[in-house]
């Protein structure tokens, strides 16, 4: 029954918002875009880095994946498949990573993740440079920016659908008991790199497609705008700040800290990747668990303080002797 | 007959140090037998390597015919293995349950969910935790967790179960629960490989025992004899409560 | 360029990555911290003998006694006012790998922003003794041969004073076991604290040596811990001499990747034999357990 009301009041959210930019000048809809697709990206990083702790910091390598091959591709191909393309660059992308590294210890995953991003800029700069000749590209659709818009709202329903489906199935437990205790789940059966594997691939494609979707934005696009490390940093603070472990939490996080970075980069353009690094780190310091976790560990304490103390500490002691 | 469990000249190396020295032995279908041996002697080990937690450095380990040693820890788990560990592990964010879950929903035949909550609940029921399912694993006392991992461990259906002192801190009564609990496991034709210092508990459970020192097979037959034998007494020279 | 040539340029460049990695290797190996702001200490330093010499007019080797101590101070202060804390609060080496990862992920945009708003994102560089120096018929610009001598007598220096001395002992001690380590009478904190800032007393040095023979760019940073981290994996976690041949090997390859196939494919031969590392031998190519 709860879920039922769940979705019916995700839908009329969701209705609500897709009207939106009918009421709101191209400003407006310009924010609920950018807003859109961080909210995306948050919740698609936390998929995967939330419950594994494998922190990816990846997110703009898989974002400016998709903004390029839009690039390169959208005169030459029907639109969606273009989106299907991408789709299936960043899969391999995650594929190679994945298989490479998610078998090893943690750190080897950040790791890779740290320079992918500058990486995938050197070769696909170095690729314009000899093959085509041209660095820079312009990019011009057919669409308006409500269309992009819709677009991304409808990706952002399919991620927290995904999620929520991933956190009932068995992958869902699978991922609980890895996040508790790897060496159990290897014991339970369960096959931990394949898991990592599965939902690195998905949160990747998830990725990809922000950026494929969001390219005809920029009109013009070079691979020092779609790989610029903003991105991923900007993912992962807003994931952290909402809680990487809650289905909400990265919603929670990132439409705060849009519209801060919108208004810091806007009064502080020189000085506003130095105040995030700071926000940053204090997040990590003060609210390590994120704002969701840490409000309810304080209503729970604030609920139990009335009536006599926790049922909790009373179970487990009928053993006898 | 092929039997259940062989080891063939198994040998673990941490960098200069042998910790376990060309062990080989087989088990039976249906046997219990205790691995035995002072603390350091590398019984843990043998179990490690069994379950895929370490990897050989030599040797082999064959189960049913086929060879498991090199694979990785869940494909073993899932030929068949499954084991307590010497520290209790508990998933402790998660509900008693779903710590059994784990181990129904991940074996090779893994349940439908509904009859995996069924099975569960029988299993937890069967290990003395009745109606305990919903609570905080975290929140259980040290012998309920204990239940609560042999619990997981037969969740997996394992044709052969590893329990690595899983008797050690339990009080008198506790521990004679605790053996009652192994001996009907036993009875319904599990085989068990236990490594413990309870010798009351070995006495009562495994007609064999094999013991280790120093990384070396040192003595393989039927408990009593064993320990009487004049190697296995010097052996454990000094720890009181084996030769108890 | 001829082969000698590029294989003098590979080594200067080499050397220049194994000091670096030293002081990552000390960091990660025995203060148990993994430091994505790692290359921005070296830019920072790099920028620090810019300034120097052409604000100051003072030699970089001069500079050199100035800013080491400057990257010791500036290390020692990250790791007693933000890494202690997390240290205290982690369950375990997981949490503290993640914890350290975060924050010097967030520290890593804060010093970048610095050192943006200072200098801007222009490519910055300084002309010291640069006066070609003919070895074996190859004309090699003598700030490379120095670069290169003092890599190499930095880091045996400080391989001597790890491997000789009571103190260095006590190091190595805490990175093989920092339980075992705290029996025997090591404060492991302050050893912690003190090869932290070590490492970062290293990446000074490498950033001074860089400066001296290449261009280099506030934004930087990300590329040098990259090469540093995966130099420190080839060689193995906390195998000094391991990072010393690592390092060579990449800058070799490097070198000769960017002189006879294309410039802006040096990253991509760095990731390929990340790669190669990776599955054929991901506890380091010159053995040693990481750990």
């Amino acid at each position: 029954m709860r879920t039922v009301i769940g979705f019916a009041l995700a839908g009329v959210v969701l209705a609500g918002l897709a009207v939106a930019p009918l009421y709101l000048g191209p400003y407006g809809t310009g924010l609920l875009i950018g807003m859109t697709g961080y909210v995306t990206l948050a919740s698609a990083w936390a998929m995967f880095s939330g419950p594994t702790r494998f922190v990816s910091l990846a997110t703009v390598a898989f974002f400016g994946i998709g903004a390029y091959t839009m690039a390169v591709l959208y005169e030459s191909l029907p639109y969606p498949l273009v989106l299907a393309v991408a789709a299936l660059v960043g899969l391999v992308v995650a594929l190679v990573v994945g298989l490479s590294t998610l078998r090893l210890a943690g750190v080897y995953f950040v790791i890779f993740t740290f320079g992918l991003a500058e990486l995938v800029r050197q070769l696909v700069t170095w690729y314009e440079v000899n093959v085509t000749g041209t660095l820079g590209r312009y990019l011009f659709v057919s669409f308006g920016s409500e269309v992009i818009y819709w677009q991304l709202l409808g990706l952002c329903a399919a991620t927290f659908l995904i999620a929520w489906v991933i956190g009932r199935s068995r992958i869902g437990l699978a991922l609980k008991v890895i996040g508790d205790d790897e060496v159990v789940a290897v014991h339970c059966g369960i096959s931990t790199a394949r898991v990592k594997l599965a939902l690195f691939a998905v949160s990747s494609v998830i990725i990809t497609l922000v950026g494929a979707i969001q390219a005809p934005r920029w009109t013009y696009i070079e691979p020092l705008i779609v790989f610029n490390p903003t991105v991923s940093f900007l993912t992962l603070i807003m994931a952290l700040l909402g809680g990487a472990g809650r289905l909400w939490g990265p919603l929670v996080g990132a439409v705060p800290l849009f519209l801060l970075f919108e208004w810091l980069s806007a009064n502080f353009p020189d000085h506003y990747s130095i105040i995030l690094g700071l926000l940053f780190m204090a997040i990590v310091f003060v609210l390590p668990k994120g704002v969701l976790e840490f409000a309810e560990t304080g209503l729970r304490r604030l609920r139990r303080r009335p009536p006599q103390d926790g049922s909790a500490t009373v179970a487990g002691k009928e053993v006898e002797g | 007959m092929t039997p259940l469990l062989s080891i063939d000249e198994l040998t673990k190396r941490f960098g200069g140090l042998t910790a376990v020295d060309r062990i080989s032995f087989s088990m039976e279908e249906g046997e219990a037998v205790a691995l035995l041996g002072p603390n350091g002697s590398g019984k843990t080990t043998v179990l490690n390597m069994i379950s895929g937690h370490l990897p050989a450095s030599a040797g082999r380990i064959r189960l049913g015919g086929t060879t498991i040693s090199g694979l990785p820890a869940h494909r073993i788990a899932h030929h068949g293995v499954a084991r307590t560990f010497q520290l209790v592990r508990v998933l402790p964010s998660l509900s008693v349950e779903e710590n059994v879950l784990a181990a129904i929903r991940f074996r090779v035949r893994p349940a439908s969910a509904a009859e995996a909550d069924e099975e569960a609940r029988s299993l937890l029921e069967r290990v003395g935790l009745a109606g305990r399912g919903g609570e905080p694993a975290a929140a259980l006392t040290y012998i309920d967790q204990k239940r609560m991992e042999l619990a997981r461990a037969l969740g997996s259906r394992p044709s052969l179960l590893l329990l690595d002192e899983w008797l050690a801190g339990l009080n008198p009564s506790e521990l004679r629960i605790g053996i009652d609990l192994i001996a009907r496991l036993n009875d319904t034709g599990m085989t068990v490989l236990l490594v413990e210092h309870v010798m009351d508990a070995v006495r009562a459970l495994c007609p064999r025992a094999i013991v280790m020192n120093a990384g070396r097979k040192i003595a393989d037959g039927a408990t009593a004899e064993v320990l009487k034998d004049p190697e296995v007494v010097r052996a454990y020279l000094g720890e009181s409560d084996a030769v108890a | 360029m001829t082969l000698t040539t590029a294989l003098i340029a590979g080594l200067v460049l080499g050397g220049t990555y194994a000091l670096v990695a030293m002081g990552l290797t000390l960091q990660y190996g025995i203060a148990r911290i993994m430091n994505l702001a790692y290359g921005d200490t070296i830019i920072t330093a790099a920028f620090a003998a810019f300034i120097l010499q052409g604000g100051l007019a003072v030699n970089p080797l001069l500079g050199l006694a100035l800013v080491v101590p400057g990257g010791f101070l500036l290390s020692y202060l990250i790791y007693r006012l933000i890494l202690s804390h997390l240290v205290a609060r982690a369950s375990d080496r997981g949490a503290l790998e993640v914890d350290s990862i975060l924050t010097t992920f967030g520290l890593l945009f804060v010093i970048q922003g610095v050192l943006l708003v200072l200098f801007g994102g222009n490519y910055t560089s300084y002309s010291f003794l640069n006066v070609a120096v003919d070895i074996m018929g190859a004309k090699v610009a003598a700030n490379r041969l120095l670069a290169l001598a003092l890599a190499l007598s930095i880091g045996l220096t400080l391989y001597l004073l790890l491997t000789r001395t009571r103190w260095g002992t006590a190091l190595r001690a805490v990175a093989v076991a920092p339980q075992s380590a705290a029996l025997v009478g090591i404060d492991v904190n302050r050893a912690a604290a003190f090869a932290f800032a070590l490492g970062g007393g290293l990446a000074a040095a490498g950033g001074v040596v860089i400066s001296m023979y290449q261009t280099f760019t506030a934004t930087a940073g990300v590329v040098f811990t990259m090469k540093a981290l995966i130099v420190v994996i080839m060689g193995g976690v906390g195998n000094l001499l391991g990072a010393l041949c690592a390092g060579l090997l990449l800058g070799v390859v490097e070198t000769l990747v960017s002189t006879y196939v294309d410039p802006g494919l040096t990253l991509a031969a760095t990731y390929a034999i990340f790669l190669v590392v990776l599955l054929w031998r991901p506890q380091g190519l010159f053995g040693r357990v990481a750990r």
